[in-house]
């Protein structure tokens, strides 16, 4: 029996967060009971294809999960456990935000087998919160946080942001101690990415395209040279009245100060941008970056399956309509070709911290790691940011901190 | 249409960087009403997108404006904006003598600065009324009162009852358009004579062809004159002409003396209606052309590759699509042994040069390398040959060369005295040949050099408003050639030559140069995940070195859960960016270094 992880996509928000590019957005309640009962009936077709898979991990990841009805998620978790092979111990997290949690709702997710939850936190600062766009303040995270310890949840990830706009290194560390001080067993930190098509973008791309311009480049520059230009730039956003987003170096030290004071916390990074304390690594995490076969459920989803990528169709309408129909929810789909397997094989991998595995690259595709990547990899080995250590090729420190360049060379041409 | 002389005031805005002349200029064609606040983007006049984000106008822009006055009468305001750049001191002239007034703004705060002095007296030269305005008085740092004994101290104008108004609030905006009413004078000239315009600028219009922006100083032109343009000669009938509505063309009947409007007639190219010639008309044509035509050359060169080869064509087609409307910009093609297929193009200066490779990148989507800009350089071979020079790779071999002759001008500096000594030592500093000095007033002194034109086309002006704080202004003109004791400067990045950064510089100069490209290279080149050792030599032989040192962080940090196609498509775009720069060996240099060092002054 093979393994199989199963996504589930709750597109629904109290709210759109100012940042968020995912696929989700506000809905009524009839919307989301028609959603699920649809999302159900897709998830009971696609099960004839997984008779020869157990699945070890089910995940919840929205918009914001929790804000569903009572009952709905419980209903999902019942179609899946009835129709897949669902193993006893499988890892079952929900993706959360505070203030949308009921100790009502909690208790459903326990009686439902969910051992994990997700908090979407972001940050302890109630300014950031609010300038996120986020519906809820720090106390109300610790009234939920704590609802979710006495409901019996003893696997919790927190979801931390650094890079945020007008947060400094003081405010972003004053949050890693105070997340650090309920001793959650999982913290994920991300920097935060400005992404197109959100409210952030419109709001902040003048910023960015500013400093992509006179950022340090001796463009000629009427207005005088870089540094002029950094000032100028505060005052722009005094102007605007507008937060200015922190500089390269501070962002950079932001992400160093969390190794650092996780790590001296007793928490270990397993991922680039993921830390846990011993044996509370996310697996369904980890299911992504090993290539486990998924299957992913909802608007937009996206499923590995017998090395086939596809994707979910995103529009609500049109999704409802082909499930009513009988039709394929399926778009995108995409057969990889051996050399797109190794290459994922390789900048997945390499994601994690123990690395990737020499033997089981040549066992899997009948081919020398190094024939196909010597030359990349002696390449980095010498600038010292890759290692090989027995049978693990991984990064270095030095090259985590330039990891997107160094998992672009493994693109093949 | 008949336009009452006597209504008309044709006005241009001068003013430093930056003290809100494209403000006022918006805030006038607000308070005229032609435009609801709605319709008013942030800067009505600077229209092309890289004057509005670079904050400076590059071509001069006209906009007609109708004013009801105090006096209950309405009049018309022709505004021409003017290019606020030495590069581009004859198109200002040019649009100044299309002018009976002129509009001094000045910021409160700051005071009067270089290109405030430079274009008052250009406007002064042309006879214009200058007026004085007193602009960001809600700045908590203005001081208007010493503002204005400057303005009458330094430039000796009137400029107690000067309006004080902030053109970002709209404040006092009327005092401006009753002044222009009041104290510039209407423009005269009579309908009855032979026509006689003045062309300030010229566009290329697909539809249109060449549409010609011209003041009409005598007679008048109608759709179907046939018009001449005096100093190119070239002929053509009117088919269409008109005034200028904010952000469109509007067709009227009849230009007469005093208006400013455009021509269309069937003209293919810009070059036939080059800036400062004088329309006439063919059948009656007038006496003599207005004066101040110049015919302008390429001071400046460079080598222009597309970053990807097979763009060539491509790039070829975007520089003759520019240069139908822009007649100073000339190129040709060339090879590069590096670089591959590409153009030597010639420019007026080096932000001439800029302008339009960053059009060519945003208007035209390509990709560009651009080599280090060069003067056109003299070299006499020992067979007796002479070649002209304008890329240092094609410099022959040193035994070939019997001497080398590189082009000097005659400069003129302006500059408040406390900067004197300063600028006396910039001026040695790039071998330049002190001529004398003048005091204009007792605060004002006029420097006489000659110079090398190597010397300035990189950094000079710069490098002079930074040792003058902004006092000085500068004007040149080329006086010939002289001999002069030149060497070529290779650079080597990671141990290996770029031709491209390569060029010819005189040898007492050398080392310090060497040592100063070295430096800004070291700034430019983004690092890498190597150290990089930069070095500048002569010959064989190394002269200066530094390192750039390694990067440090650059993660993808956040998860899109199992969507892997997205991270894929954005490591593909990383692994694409890396192809947007140039690499040389091992290394990767942004395109943009190859400019930027050769702005090399420290102060």
């Amino acid at each position: 029996m093979k393994d199989l992880a199963l996504y589930v996509h709750i597109p629904f928000c109290a709210k759109k967060c100012a940042y968020c590019d995912f696929l989700s957005g506000q809905a009524t309640v009839e919307t989301q009971r028609e959603y699920v009962t649809v999302l159900c009936e897709e998830i009971r077709r696609e099960a004839a294809i997984a008779t020869e898979y157990r699945v070890i991990s089910v995940f919840f990841g929205g918009g914001t999960p929790s804000i569903l009805e009572q009952g709905l998620l419980a209903q999902i978790m019942e179609t899946i456990r009835s129709n897949y092979k669902l193993l006893p111990d499988a890892e079952i997290t929900v993706e959360c935000n505070p203030g949308t949690l009921t100790a009502d709702k909690l208790s459903e997710y326990r009686k439902a087998g969910v051992n994990r939850l997700s908090i979407g936190l972001q940050s302890a600062d109630n300014a950031e919160l609010k300038l996120l766009g986020r519906i809820h303040t720090w106390e109300q995270f610790l009234e939920s946080y704590e609802l979710a310890r006495k409901a019996g949840f003893d696997n919790i990830n927190i979801d931390l942001m650094s890079a945020l706009p007008g947060q400094t290194l003081a405010n972003y560390e004053q949050t890693l101690r105070k997340v650090l001080a309920l001793q959650p067993e999982h913290i994920s930190a991300y920097s935060l990415i400005i992404e197109e098509g959100t409210p952030f973008y419109e709001q902040y791309r003048f910023q960015m395209k500013m400093r992509e311009m006179f950022g340090g480049m001796g463009v000629v520059n009427m207005a005088g040279n870089s540094k002029e230009m950094e000032e100028e730039l505060r005052d722009m956003c005094e102007d605007l009245q507008q937060e200015l987003l922190p500089d390269e170096w501070t962002e950079r030290r932001m992400y160093e100060r969390t190794k650092e004071v996780l790590e001296e916390a007793g928490y270990y990074r397993y991922e680039i941008s993921n830390y846990a304390k011993p044996g509370r690594e996310c697996r369904h995490n980890l299911c992504y970056w090993e290539r486990t076969e998924y299957l992913g459920f909802g608007i937009g989803a996206a499923s590995l399956f017998q090395e086939c990528r596809f994707d979910r169709i995103d529009r609500l309408t049109l999704y409802i309509s082909k499930l009513n129909a009988g039709e394929s929810t399926r778009t995108e789909e995409e057969v990889l070709t051996q050399q797109m397997q190794m290459e994922e094989y390789m900048f997945l991998g390499l994601r994690k911290m123990q690395g990737v595995s020499i033997s089981g690259f040549a066992k899997l595709y009948g081919v020398e790691m190094q024939e196909v990547y010597g030359n990349v990899i002696r390449k980095y080995q010498e600038y010292e940011m890759l290692q090989i250590e027995q049978d693990w090729l991984r990064l270095t420190p030095d090259g985590i901190n330039v990891s997107n360049r160094i998992l672009s060379e493994f693109l093949l041409d | 249409m008949s336009v009452d002389q006597s209504r008309i005031r044709n006005v241009c805005i001068i003013a430093h960087i930056d003290h809100g002349k494209s403000t006022l200029a918006d805030r006038i064609i607000e308070k005229t009403g032609l435009l609801t606040s709605r319709e008013m983007q942030a800067q009505v006049l600077d229209n092309m997108e890289l004057e509005r984000e670079r904050g400076i106008t590059i071509k001069a822009q006209t906009v007609r404006t109708v004013y009801k006055a105090k006096d209950g009468e309405e009049y018309i305001f022709n505004l021409i904006d003017t290019p606020g750049h030495v590069d581009f001191n004859y198109e200002v002239s040019r649009s100044l003598a299309a002018c009976e007034g002129a509009l001094l703004v000045v910021d409160a705060a700051q005071g009067i600065e270089a290109q405030t002095l430079a274009n008052v007296y250009l406007a002064l030269d042309h006879d214009l009324e200058v007026v004085p305005i007193i602009n960001k008085i809600d700045l908590p740092s203005a001081e208007p009162d010493r503002v204005k004994a400057e303005i009458e101290d330094v430039i000796g104008l009137e400029a107690q009852d000067a309006p004080m108004i902030s053109a970002k609030t709209g404040l006092n905006i009327e005092d401006v358009l009753e002044a222009v009413v009041q104290k510039i004078p209407a423009p005269t000239g009579n309908k009855e004579n032979p026509l006689q315009a003045l062309i300030f600028d010229s566009i290329y219009d697909s539809y249109k062809g060449v549409i010609i922006f011209c003041r009409v100083k005598e007679g008048s032109v109608r759709k179907g004159t046939r018009i001449r343009m005096m100093a190119t000669g070239a002929e053509a009938e009117v088919v269409e002409l008109g005034i200028f509505g904010p952000g469109q063309f509007l067709p009227c009947d009849e230009l007469s003396p005093g208006m400013v409007g455009y021509i269309t007639a069937s003209l293919k190219n810009v070059k036939d209606t080059r800036v400062g010639d004088t329309v006439t008309d063919a059948s009656n044509p007038c006496a003599e052309p207005l004066p101040g035509y110049k015919k302008v050359n390429p001071m400046v060169y460079c080598g222009m590759y597309p970053a990807d080869g097979a763009k060539y064509p491509d790039l070829r087609d975007a520089l003759e699509k520019l240069q139908l409307n822009d007649a100073a910009l000339q190129f040709e093609p060339e090879t590069s042994i590096a670089l591959g297929f590409g153009f030597r193009c010639g420019f007026l200066g080096l932000l001439h040069l800029e302008i339009i490779q960053e059009r060519l990148e945003r208007e035209y989507n390509l990709d560009l390398v651009t080599t280090a800009p060069s003067v056109v350089y003299h070299v006499y071979k020992t067979d007796g040959e002479m070649i002209e020079i304008t890329n240092p790779t094609n410099l022959p071999d040193p035994s070939e060369i019997e001497r080398m002759e590189e082009p000097i001008v005659s400069a003129e500096i302006m500059v408040t005295t406390e900067f004197v000594g300063a600028i006396m030592k910039l001026c040695q500093e790039r071998r330049g040949v002190y001529l004398g000095m003048e005091y204009m007033e007792t605060t004002r002194a006029l420097l006489k050099y000659e110079l090398s034109l190597n010397e300035i086309i990189y950094d000079f002006f710069d490098a002079l408003k930074s040792r003058s704080r902004g006092y000085a202004s500068f004007d040149y003109d080329l006086k010939g050639y002289a001999p002069s004791e030149l060497v070529k400067l290779d650079i080597l990045i990671n141990k290996e030559e770029v031709d491209a950064l390569s060029f010819i510089v005189h040898g007492a100069t050398a080392y310090e140069r060497g040592r100063r490209m070295c430096e800004r290279l070291k700034e430019e080149i983004p690092r890498q995940l190597f150290e990089i050792p930069i070095q500048a030599a002569i010959g064989s032989k190394v002269i200066a070195r530094e390192t750039v040192k390694a990067m440090r962080k650059d993660v993808l940090a956040k998860c899109y859960g199992g969507d892997i196609s997205r991270k894929k498509k954005l490591l593909e775009k990383q692994k694409e960016g890396k192809k947007r720069m140039r690499q040389v060996g091992n290394v990767e240099i942004p395109q943009k270094a190859f400019m930027s060092v050769l702005k090399l002054d420290e102060d």
